[in-house]
């Protein structure tokens, strides 16, 4: 035992490109959904310690044994052919696991803002903080059945959005749909990317 | 943990050693901890184990081939941020060696572009 070594598998494989997007969007918009009509879902929870996270928004005097919380995440992988992978994370919905996504917006290539127009303003929150933090994002109109047709300007209205961020309509459990939404995404990321570059171009 | 033997609880009772037990406590990951999608690889030289705990084995075992820390989480059904208290163990004793975006042989907009033509082939 004190001596045991640990011999890893000979030739070391080529580690994958990976990178994510994520999934924002108010407490049951439909962010399961969007992830499961794309990409393989598989199962993430992280644990927090209750007591720091909840601050000032939890009554924990009642339940002082309860030290941890769990948090399930929508977790989605797309592997690509050229050996790329798109990990997909939802945002957890609730305002006090807020502190989670500086983490999970880190080294994003972007983030979809799934909306639903009954309920706009769920939303307002995910687009300050990208906003705030220069993440490129879009935002997704997810239509239900019961929820009124806007146009894409109303919403953009709504949201105050600028002028350059994409807004789409959206079927969060079509295929093809959710595939629009994330090509939207990576095309605006991919131009807010290359206008900058030019512009550092520029300035030099 | 989950896995193997008889089993009385279902998982949805949770697992029967709360997961902050087998990181002792220590809720905030240490320095070396890896990040999210952070790539993490056994290092190519052997290391000791002495001290580890069968749950650092079993990553260590789960990442001879390169792996992202996320996916870790979810294959040992383990929370998130115990994987990453545990990954942290294991690259303060160089077993395991992490590549993060940055290590990435791509740039930025190459990335961008193969997620791009990826999604439209899909």
């Amino acid at each position: 035992m004190a001596f045991e070594r640990y011999e890893p598998a000979a030739g070391l494989a080529a580690a994958p490109i990976v990178t994510k997007l994520l999934i924002a969007g108010g407490f049951g918009v439909g962010k399961t959904t969007l992830v499961g009509a794309i990409s393989e879902v598989r199962p993430l929870r992280t644990e927090e310690d209750l007591s720091e996270v909840s601050v000032g928004i939890d009554d924990t005097t009642t339940v002082a044994h309860k030290r941890t919380t769990t948090v399930a995440m929508d977790f989605g992988r797309i592997t690509f052919p050229s050996g790329v992978v798109l990990y997909l994370f939802g945002t957890p919905g609730q305002e006090r696991f807020w502190f989670m996504w500086d983490e999970l917006a880190f080294g994003a290539l972007g983030a979809i803002v799934l909306a639903d127009t009954r309920r706009l303003a769920d939303c307002f929150s995910s687009v300050d903080y990208f906003e705030r933090r220069d993440t490129p994002f879009v935002v997704a109109a997810n239509h239900f059945d019961d929820s009124p047709r806007y146009s894409h300007s109303q919403i953009r209205d709504a949201l105050d959005l600028d002028l350059d961020v994409p807004v789409l309509l959206c079927d969060a459990r079509k295929r093809e749909s959710v595939k629009e939404v994330l090509i939207a995404s990576v095309a605006h990321s991919l131009a807010r990317h290359r206008a900058r570059a030019t512009l550092t171009t520029q300035r030099d | 943990m989950t896995s193997g033997g008889e089993q009385w609880l279902d998982r949805e009772a949770g697992p029967v050693v709360r997961p902050y037990a087998l990181i002792k406590g220590r809720t905030r990951p240490p320095s070396t901890a890896p990040g999210l999608i952070d790539v993490v690889t056994a290092a190519g030289e052997a290391g000791y184990l002495v001290g580890l705990g069968p749950e650092h084995r079993r990553l260590l075992s789960l990442c001879r081939k390169p792996v992202a820390v996320a996916d870790l989480a979810s294959d040992t059904d383990l929370p998130l941020g115990v994987v990453r208290v545990l990954l942290g163990d294991l690259r303060e004793r160089r077993l395991i060696v992490v590549a993060g975006s940055a290590d990435q042989d791509s740039s930025e907009e190459s990335v961008l572009r193969s997620v791009l033509d990826g999604l439209r082939a899909l």
